[in-house]
């Protein structure tokens, strides 16, 4: 019987069994950020414990810089202390830190993939619950809390319960106008947001394959809100022709040997899932969220559930999700007036994103009523938007162009959304008050999606607004 | 590093219904621009607690009689979302030394054990049942005893059941991993040897 890439990475990555039945697994990739470390160093210094693998730690700063201006100090004394404490304690350890005057500051989960950090057949951690995303890459990449991140820290390892691993196969050929984060919104309707408690989920078959690494990103981001720790994808020569040449890939002969060893983490093909889900492509349409929870989700052309047509399990969590969103059950999502548009992200913000919604913005304008910003995941997306003009289409069309963070995401830093303000949002959670406001109100979509809305100033079909026809991407 | 062998947890308990109660409403994301746990606690559930002038709201952790209740009893897939360790650090510092759900999301189950902090899991039935005598009697002892896996209320009793390892850990006293895991330096470093990218 053959071995998963989840099993394979795992075996290659244990330590020993510890005492409660959990395995010490070695964390070879720890990413930082400044919101959920500084309590981890406090916990290192309090304990006299030093950082056992600085090299194998990086930083960066993302969850609490402003988009608008980078003048320092910060208007918000809060998070110029957050800012300032990750610096020292990158200083003291020796641990990399990509700061904004690197210019390679950005969304975590955009600037590891970017630096050529996130490896094949690696063990990734960072303390923060879309680190799934590097599973894009064939890596096996957990969501931690502060107490790990220390436990990282001071010994390099963790303690881990192993997932069992659902396969999930999408086969066929997507629609014109659907994207990858249909397919996972799709994905995490039909499976729950907590569907995937207890699993790693790989995704296999055609549309996986055919997706760019960015694509690949995008689904694996989302995992977690199936309620799968892991995401990951089979590494193939998409992933290392992505790798090649960047700043942390391997060079000359370690580059193929590298490629050799990556090639060999793949699940074999006879190996046994613990659950295999298979999806038809064809199946799967621009979804949006209409509720409060990630799987609350529709397509565009559906009616918004109402509380009697779900099954008794679900009436109380549909009335209250209906009651937050102030939308009536039965309607029709589309036509939903939005007040706020935001394409970015760690789930959104990379370059393919600004692009393909770029396509269509030419000689389109956002409607007056509505607020729309693009903040690019890293400060790399943004000079390669600039250098290709894209940021100009943006701005052109009456979009705000900010400096990478992530921003509207989640709200600690100053985009937010004001009193019960309807956002439409490439961003990954659709939680009551995510983006800032107790009152605000999120709904999910693809980037260009998201445009769409933007331009009518209420929720709308991309493929009518931008008529994408069958025969577009045939 | 000796820690408290968590065998068992008693107090008051307080019901906060619901199912899919996540990270972001256990703890609004920006209280977390700080650089320490210590006043979290002051911000459980503050969304749906407070309004926002800071007045109360009508909630259960508001009320009068549910004062000083160190068990929480809610429903399905409780803290699920971020990974952020502000929830159970202010679950843990508002009062809490106990959790009584349907089920856990992955992250904050493990966030909550390294705590220290039982998470056991009880039918819904059941979690109505506690829940229901709470209410009638918010003064009722409820006793989580992590090793036979059991919950009393009052006179009555319910299995539950806790996860193995989290089991195993609380009643060792080895819920803080950290002296484990350090003890295995040099398993560690010839794991890593093995490891191309490891190296500097």
């Amino acid at each position: 019987m053959g071995k998963s890439l989840f099993e394979k990475v795992w075996d290659a990555h244990t330590v020993r069994t510890l005492s409660n039945g959990q395995t010490q697994l070695l964390i070879g990739t720890h990413l930082l950020h400044e919101v959920t470390s500084p309590q981890a160093f406090g916990m290192l210094r309090d304990l006299n414990l030093k950082v056992a693998y600085p090299h194998r730690t990086f930083a960066t700063v993302d969850h609490i810089v402003p988009t608008h201006s980078r003048v320092e100090p910060f208007a918000d004394p809060l998070a110029d202390a957050m800012i300032n404490e990750l610096r020292k304690n990158c200083a003291d350890t020796g641990v990399t830190f990509f700061d904004m005057n690197t210019g390679k500051q950005g969304i975590v989960h955009v600037v590891g993939p970017e630096q050529g950090i996130t490896q094949p057949g690696t063990t990734i951690a960072c303390g923060d619950s879309h680190t799934s995303t590097h599973g894009a890459f064939g890596a096996i990449a957990f969501g931690i809390g502060t107490t790990q991140i220390r436990d990282l820290l001071a010994t390099q390892t963790m303690a881990l319960t192993q997932l069992k691993v659902r396969k999930i196969e999408v086969n066929g050929k997507l629609r014109p106008g659907v994207y990858a984060k249909d397919v996972i919104l799709h994905i995490i309707r039909k499976l729950g947001v907590n569907g995937g408690t207890g699993f790693a989920y790989e995704y296999a078959g055609e549309v996986f394959e055919k997706f760019s690494m960015e694509e690949r990103m995008t689904v694996c981001n989302m995992s977690i809100e199936g309620g799968a720790r892991v995401g990951y994808i089979n590494p193939d020569e998409k992933t290392f022709e992505y790798l090649k040449g960047r700043p942390y890939s391997p060079k000359g002969a370690e580059w193929e040997a590298a490629v050799e060893q990556w090639k060999s983490f793949a699940s074999d093909a006879d190996c046994d899932y613990d659950d295999v889900v298979a999806i038809d492509a064809a199946d799967i349409a621009p979804t949006v969220t209409w509720g409060i929870n990630p799987a609350q989700a529709i397509t565009i052309e559906e009616n918004i559930p109402s509380v009697d047509n779900v099954k008794d399990s679900e009436k109380a969590i549909t009335a209250e999700a209906l009651e937050y969103m102030k939308l009536e059950g039965g309607t029709a999502i589309k036509g939903t007036k939005v007040d706020v548009c935001f394409v970015g992200s760690c789930t959104n913000g990379r370059l393919s994103d600004f692009e393909e919604v770029a396509k269509y913005l030419k000689g389109h304008k956002v409607d007056p009523g509505v607020k729309a910003i693009a903040v690019p995941g890293s400060q790399i997306v943004d000079a390669i938007c600039k250098e290709k003009g894209i940021d100009a289409i943006y701005r052109e069309a009456g979009f705000e162009w900010r400096e990478a963070g992530c921003s509207m995401c989640l709200a600690m830093n100053p985009d937010k959304l004001i009193g019960d303000q309807l956002s439409a949002s490439s961003s990954n959670r659709n939680f009551k008050g995510r983006q800032g406001s107790p009152t605000g109100r999120t709904v999910l979509m693809s980037p260009v999606m998201v445009a769409a809305a933007a331009i009518r100033g209420e929720i709308s079909d991309s493929r009518e607004v931008f008529d994408i026809r069958e025969t577009a991407n045939a | 590093m000796a820690l408290e062998k968590i065998t068992e947890v008693s107090g008051r308990g307080v019901t906060v219904a619901g199912d899919e109660i996540d990270t972001d409403r256990i703890i609004p994301a920006r209280f977390m621009k700080c650089v320490t746990f210590d006043t979290m606690g002051d911000y459980l559930f503050y969304d749906v607690r407070k309004n926002e002038d800071g007045s109360d709201k009508k909630h259960p952790l508001n009320e009068e009689r549910y004062q000083g209740a160190s068990i929480l009893l809610t429903g399905a897939n409780f803290g699920c979302g971020s990974s952020r360790e502000h929830a159970p650090q202010a679950i843990y510092r508002y009062g809490f030394r106990g959790i009584i759900a349907e089920s856990y999301a992955e992250i904050f189950f493990g966030n909550c054990t390294t705590l220290g902090i039982p998470c056991f899991i009880a039918a819904k039935e059941d979690i109505a049942k506690i829940a229901a005598a709470v209410e009638a009697d918010p003064s009722i002892e409820i006793t989580l005893d992590v090793e036979n896996e059991k919950i009393g209320f009052g006179s009555e009793s319910v299995t539950a059941v806790i996860r193995e390892t989290a089991k195993k850990a609380l009643v060792a006293g080895k819920w803080d991993m950290i002296g484990e895991l350090k003890e295995a330096e040099t398993e560690v470093s010839s794991v890593a040897a093995k490891l191309p990218y490891m190296a500097k």
